[in-house]
C-alpha cells in the first residue's frame, strides 16, 4: 500500500501543495523539449528529403558550435564568424552529398545509416583535432543574446526564467515558422516536398536530386548551428552534447520520422515528461532516470502507434 | 591455380550442401585452427595475445550475436553493449554465489540470463519495425546501464562499484583472476568462441536460420508462409543476447579481469559492435570475424604501428587521427563494397577460382 501511495498519490500532493515548483519544472521541461525538438528537426528535414537517417546530426550541432567559437577565439569578429560558420556548413553539405550520398544512392537504409556513423567519427576527429577537446564557452554576449534571469512571482512562489531560455524558445518558434513558410511558398521548398514524396516522380519532372540534397543538408546544418548556439549558451560547447543529441531519437520516433510538427510536439512531450518524471517519481527509484526515461516514454507511445504520433501510416504490401 | 574444384566430385546431397564444399577451403580452415590453437600460444608474445587476439575473439563473439539479430533477422539493435553487461554481471553473481562450480559453466550459463533479458526487450519487435525498433533497444541500453549502477546487489555492494574477478581454477590452472596467464585465458576463450561459432553456423544454415532470413526479407510474406513471427523474432533476440552475454562475461573475466562495468558496456560499445557487423557483412558469420578484426585491431595497429613506422604522435593527436581514419575507412568501405568485407572475400575467392580468366 505504501508503495502505491508513493507512486499514485504523493507526487500529485506535491504538485498541488507547491504549484510554483510544478510550473518551474514544466518550464524547464519545455525549454529542454524545444532544444530536443531543434535537433530532431534537423533529422526530419534530411530524412524527408533523402530518406537518410542522419545519425551525424548530433555531431553537426557540436561541430557548428565549435567552429563558431573556435573562429571567434582566433580573433574573428562574432558576426563574421557566424557567416563563415554558415559557409563551412554549406561546404560540409556539398562534400557530404558529393562524396558520401552520391555513390550510395539506392543502397539499403541501414547502409546509409552506417555511412552517417562514419561521418560522425570523422567529424569528431576533425573537430577535436582542429579545435581541441576542451569544453568552450559559447559567445552568447557577442551575439547579443540576453543574459540573466527573470523572477516571476506567481502562485505564491517564485518561478525563475532564464532569459536565454526565453530567447531560445522564441528563436525556435520563429525558425519553425520560417521553415514551414519556406516549404510552403518557395520554389525550392516545393521541390523539397516533391522529393520527400517520391524520388522518382520528382526526378521525372526535372528536379535535380543532387541539388536538393545539398540544400537540405545545408538547411539541416544551419538548424544545427542555431541549436548549437542555443545549447552552448545554456551549458558549455563540448562533445558531451553529442550524447544529449541521442535524445533526439525518441523525440523523432514519438513524432514520426517525416513530420516537422511531430518533431516539435515530440520534443515537448519528451522534454516535459522526463523532467516531471525525474522530479516527482525519480527519487522512488534512486534518481538519474533522465538517462532512460525518454526512451521508455517513446516506447510506450510506440506500442499504440507504431508509426509515431504524426507519422505517415505504414502500409505494407507483398 | 591451386584453388580449383576440378576433380572434386560430390556423390551425395550432403556433400553438395556442405558449408565448405571445396577441399582447399577445408584445408585452409584446418590451417587457421592449427595456427590459432598451436602456433599463437607457442610463439605469440603476451602482447599479441592480450592486446590483439583476446579482444578480437571477444568482439567476434559479440558480432556473431548481433549479426544473428541484425544480419539474419533484420532487426537493428543498439542494445548489444547492455546485453554484454547482463552476461558479465550474471557471471559475476553466479560465481560468487556458487564458487565451487567451474567458471566455464558459469560463463556459458550467464548467456541464458542475457537471453531472458533480451527476450523481454525484444517483445515490442512484433509491432515496431526498422529504425523505430532501435529506440526500443536504446531503452534497453540506457535502462540496463542505469541498473548496473543503481542496483548494488549486482556488484555485491563493493565500495568501488566494479566487478572484481575472483581467481577460479580449471584442472588446477588459474583461468581467471590476477594469476591467470594470457595464454590460458586465450585458449579458454578460443575454445568457447569456436564452439559457439559452430553452433551459430548450424543454426543459421538450418530451419531456424531460414525462418529468420524469411522474416528479414519480408515479415508479412514470412507470416503468410507459415512462420510464426513472434517465436521467430523472440528466438532471434534470445540467441543474439545469449551470444552477447557470453561475450560480455568473457570480456570481463578473460580479458579485462574486472573493472568499472558502466564504462565497458556503454552505448559506444553497442555502436562498435554494430559497426563490426556492418563493415564485416550483414548476414555472414565469417563477416563477423572480419568486422571484429578490422574494428578491434585497427586502433591498436594505429597506436603501435604508426610510431613503429617512424611517425611519432603524441597521445591526443593519435586519438583524433584514430577517429578520422576510422571514419574515413568506414565511409570508404561502405562506398566501395556496401555489402561488407565478407562480400569482398567472396569476390576474391571467385576470382581465384577462375583465374587467369575474368569469368
Amino acid at each position: 500500500m505504501d508503495i502505491l501511495y508513493s507512486i499514485f498519490v504523493d507526487p500529485f500532493m506535491q504538485m498541488g501543495s507547491a504549484p510554483d515548483l510544478l510550473v518551474q519544472t514544466l518550464w524547464e521541461g519545455f525549454v529542454g523539449g524545444i532544444l530536443y525538438a531543434l535537433i530532431a528537426l534537423g533529422f526530419v528535414l534530411i530524412f524527408k528529403a533523402s530518406g537518410v537517417f542522419n545519425f551525424a546530426q548530433g555531431i553537426m550541432v557540436v561541430f557548428a558550435a565549435l567552429t563558431l567559437v573556435g573562429l571567434y577565439e582566433k580573433g574573428v569578429p562574432a558576426f563574421l564568424a557566424l557567416a563563415i560558420t554558415i559557409g563551412v556548413m554549406f561546404v560540409l553539405a556539398y562534400a557530404i552529398e558529393r562524396v558520401v550520398l552520391r555513390p550510395l544512392v539506392n543502397q539499403p537504409d541501414i547502409i546509409l545509416f552506417m555511412a552517417t556513423f562514419g561521418l560522425t567519427y570523422l567529424l569528431i576527429g576533425l573537430g577535436e583535432a582542429i579545435f581541441g577537446g576542451n569544453p568552450k564557452v559559447m559567445i552568447a554576449e557577442q551575439l547579443y543574446l540576453p543574459k540573466g534571469a527573470i523572477d516571476l512571482k506567481i502562485l505564491g512562489g517564485v518561478v525563475t526564467l532564464q532569459k536565454i531560455d526565453i530567447a531560445a524558445a522564441i528563436i525556435a518558434l520563429v525558425m519553425i515558422g520560417a521553415l514551414s513558410l519556406f516549404f510552403q511558398y518557395t520554389r525550392i521548398g516545393r521541390a523539397l516536398r516533391a522529393v520527400a514524396d517520391s524520388h522518382k516522380a520528382a526526378l521525372s519532372v526535372g528536379i535535380s536530386l543532387n541539388q536538393i540534397w545539398v540544400i537540405v543538408w545545408f538547411i539541416a546544418g544551419v538548424v544545427a548551428l542555431i541549436t548549437g548556439i542555443m545549447w552552448g549558451a545554456r551549458s558549455d560547447v563540448s562533445f558531451a552534447l553529442q550524447v544529449v543529441a541521442l535524445k533526439a531519437l525518441p523525440v523523432l520516433i514519438l513524432g514520426g520520422f517525416t513530420s516537422v510538427p511531430g518533431a516539435i510536439v515530440g520534443g515537448l512531450i519528451i522534454g516535459i515528461g522526463e523532467k516531471i518524471g525525474e522530479f516527482y517519481w525519480g527519487p522512488l527509484v534512486g534518481g538519474a532516470t533522465e538517462s532512460w526515461l525518454a526512451y521508455c516514454i517513446a516506447l510506450v507511445f510506440l506500442m499504440f502507434r507504431p508509426q509515431g504520433l504524426f507519422g505517415e501510416r505504414i502500409i505494407e504490401r507483398i | 591455380m591451386f584453388y580449383r574444384e576440378a576433380g572434386q566430385f560430390k556423390t551425395s546431397y550432403a556433400a553438395d550442401m556442405a558449408i565448405f564444399p571445396i577441399l582447399q577451403d577445408r584445408i585452409g580452415l584446418a590451417v587457421i585452427l592449427a595456427i590459432a590453437f598451436i602456433a599463437i600460444p607457442l610463439f605469440g608474445s603476451n602482447f599479441l595475445i592480450q592486446t590483439v587476439m583476446i579482444p578480437f575473439l571477444v568482439f567476434a563473439l559479440a558480432a556473431i550475436g548481433l549479426n544473428i539479430l541484425t544480419g539474419y533477422t533484420g532487426l537493428i539493435s543498439l542494445g548489444s553493449g547492455a546485453f554484454m553487461g547482463v552476461g558479465a554481471y550474471a557471471c559475476y553473481k553466479l560465481t560468487t554465489i556458487f564458487p565451487g562450480v567451474n567458471i566455464i559453466v558459469w560463463i556459458l550459463a550467464s548467456g541464458f540470463f542475457a537471453a531472458a533479458i533480451g527476450v523481454v526487450f525484444g517483445l515490442p519487435s512484433l509491432r515496431i519495425k526498422g529504425f523505430y525498433l532501435t529506440v526500443a533497444t536504446l531503452a534497453a541500453q540506457f535502462f540496463l546501464q542505469w541498473s548496473f549502477v543503481r542496483i548494488p546487489w549486482l556488484y555485491n555492494y563493493n565500495a568501488s562499484g566494479a566487478i572484481e574477478v575472483p581467481q577460479r581454477l580449471l584442472a588446477g590452472i588459474p583461468v581467471t583472476g590476477a594469476n591467470a596467464t594470457p595464454v590460458t585465458r586465450y585458449l579458454v576463450l578460443l575454445s568457447i568462441v569456436i564452439l559457439l561459432t559452430w553452433i551459430a553456423s548450424n543454426l543459421v544454415h538450418g530451419r531456424i536460420g531460414r525462418s529468420w532470413m524469411a522474416v528479414r526479407d519480408m515479415d508479412i510474406a514470412a507470416e503468410l508462409m507459415g512462420i510464426r513471427l513472434l517465436p521467430a523474432k523472440l528466438l532471434s533476440f534470445a540467441v543474439s543476447s545469449f551470444y552477447c552475454g557470453v561475450a560480455g562475461a568473457c570480456m570481463m573475466f578473460l580479458w579485462y579481469g574486472g573493472g568499472e562495468a558502466n564504462d565497458a558496456f556503454n552505448i559506444n560499445q553497442s555502436f562498435t559492435i554494430l559497426f563490426m557487423v556492418i563493415i564485416g557483412g550483414l548476414g555472414s558469420i565469417i563477416g563477423s570475424y572480419f568486422g571484429a578484426a578490422f574494428i578491434s585491431i585497427l586502433p591498436t595497429a594505429l597506436k603501435f604501428g604508426l610510431p613503429a613506422m617512424g611517425i611519432a604522435l603524441s597521445g591526443p593527436v593519435a586519438e583524433h587521427l584514430n577517429y578520422i581514419i576510422l571514419g574515413v575507412l568506414i565511409l570508404f568501405f561502405l562506398i566501395v563494397e556496401p555489402h561488407g568485407l565478407a562480400r569482398l572475400w567472396q569476390v576474391g575467392k571467385q576470382k581465384l577460382r577462375v583465374w587467369p580468366f575474368p569469368y
